[in-house]
């Protein structure tokens, strides 16, 4: 930003409005074409880019994944550092509604296809953390699941096993999170603020 | 260690003591002496570092209970001063004055207990909690799974194992029909004979 423009937000305060698209998200449909559509299915499977969020107690399965040992770049798989570039998000444990904030922002900036991964218990009903006063219980009232790893710690075997499901699913079109998101947008955000008291982001994030 | 106490107790009146170990003992001081007491320590005691400060609910005795623990580089030993608040009005003198490192345990403690610190530098502003609309959620009167299940959406519990009910749904569906039917017709007629008489 200009001095002038930081001037303008310091005078008249900050106008979300004017830095952010307001428009609603689309449905991106699949090609119509039966072996453009399997084709494509087959790239996405086969390049899951995975964003470098940790949330939890999970994010510490995630640096052996990358390592000698399971090395998951054989599979297509690699950390990337932005939400742009990224494919896949993994929310590794449990997710205090101080990072879900965070975590919506990051998901919606990612571009489509997107696919969430529920990693440990804890998403999918807070695990150890179901009577806290901090944590989400159910990972799916706020963000679309599309393949769950139960477990608490699941091993990187277990994360290996879990996206081998994830490539079966989009070999077959159907991980739908991303369109099931936008089609029930309004739920999930009514879900989101009804927990986010602060709200201070837009509607979208783009 | 004692030498310590006994000094402190002269001068600012220990109500209680008790020396866990040669070089860890906990003191408890009255509300109003207790930052001269710490200030005592630090300057003249030589306890020049706070390890942590930390709070209690006592929600029985209707009491809060602060410790502040300090440590003596040269003695290697640490006195922890305890302090008791009341519940109904729970002020304590602030002690960013002394350890600037006080001001964030003081804002935390500030938002999961409500024990206010006047003074202290931004100690009302929310600090790990954003937006938070209840009372302090470390009191002991908050019921956190009451408010994990009107919030969080929590999942239903596990459904029935029963192995018969399992086979019979999944295998034995007709033989169950006929079981129940049968069932139902004995209870009805056993019913109706029962009315007749």
């Amino acid at each position: 930003m200009e001095d002038k423009e930081i001037k303008n937000v310091m005078d008249e305060g900050f106008k979300p409005e004017v830095y952010f698209c307001d428009a609603r998200p689309k449905v991106v449909t699949p090609v119509a074409n039966k072996f453009v559509r399997k084709f494509y299915n087959w790239a996405q499977a086969n390049s899951l880019w995975i964003l470098a969020f940790g949330t939890g107690c999970g994010s510490i399965e995630l640096p052996p994944l990358y390592k000698a040992r399971y090395d998951v770049s054989r599979f297509g798989i690699f950390p990337r550092p932005t939400p742009r570039q990224a494919g896949v998000f993994i929310i590794s444990g449990y997710l205090s509604v101080k990072t879900l904030k965070r975590v919506i922002r990051s998901y919606e900036q990612m571009q489509n296809p997107k696919f969430v991964l529920g990693l440990g218990s804890c998403t999918v009903n807070g695990g150890m953390y179901f009577d806290s006063y901090n944590t989400i219980n159910r990972l799916d009232y706020y963000l679309p699941v599309d393949v769950y790893i139960a477990g608490c710690m699941p091993r990187p075997e277990a994360l290996i096993a879990g996206f081998n499901e994830l490539k079966k699913l989009i070999k077959e079109g159907r991980a739908e999170g991303a369109n099931k998101y936008v089609e029930n947008l309004d739920w999930y955000k009514a879900n989101q603020k009804k927990i986010i008291k602060d709200w201070d982001l837009p509607e979208y994030n783009w | 260690m004692e030498d310590i106490l006994n000094r402190l107790d002269q001068k600012f009146y220990v109500q209680a003591r008790y020396v866990q170990r040669p070089n860890l003992a906990f003191v408890t001081l009255k509300k109003n002496v207790a930052v001269q007491a710490i200030t005592y320590l630090r300057d003249v005691e030589g306890f020049r570092h706070l390890v942590m400060i930390s709070a209690v609910d006592y929600i029985e005795q209707n009491m809060f209970q602060l410790t502040y623990i300090l440590h003596n580089y040269q003695l290697h030993s640490d006195i922890a001063v305890r302090v008791e608040l009341d519940r109904e009005n729970p002020v304590m003198d602030s002690l960013h004055h002394l350890w600037a490192a006080a001001q964030v345990y003081q804002r935390e403690i500030k938002e999961m207990f409500g024990i206010d610190f006047p003074g202290s530098p931004r100690v009302d502003e929310p600090m790990i909690l954003e937006g938070w609309d209840n009372i302090p959620p470390m009191r002991k009167e908050f019921d956190t799974k009451k408010y994990s299940e009107e919030t969080y959406f929590p999942r239903e519990g596990r459904a029935s194992c029963d192995p018969v009910k399992i086979m019979e749904k999944k295998l034995y569906r007709v033989e169950a029909e006929v079981k129940y039917e049968i069932k139902r017709v004995v209870r009805d007629n056993r019913n109706k004979s029962a009315d007749a008489n």
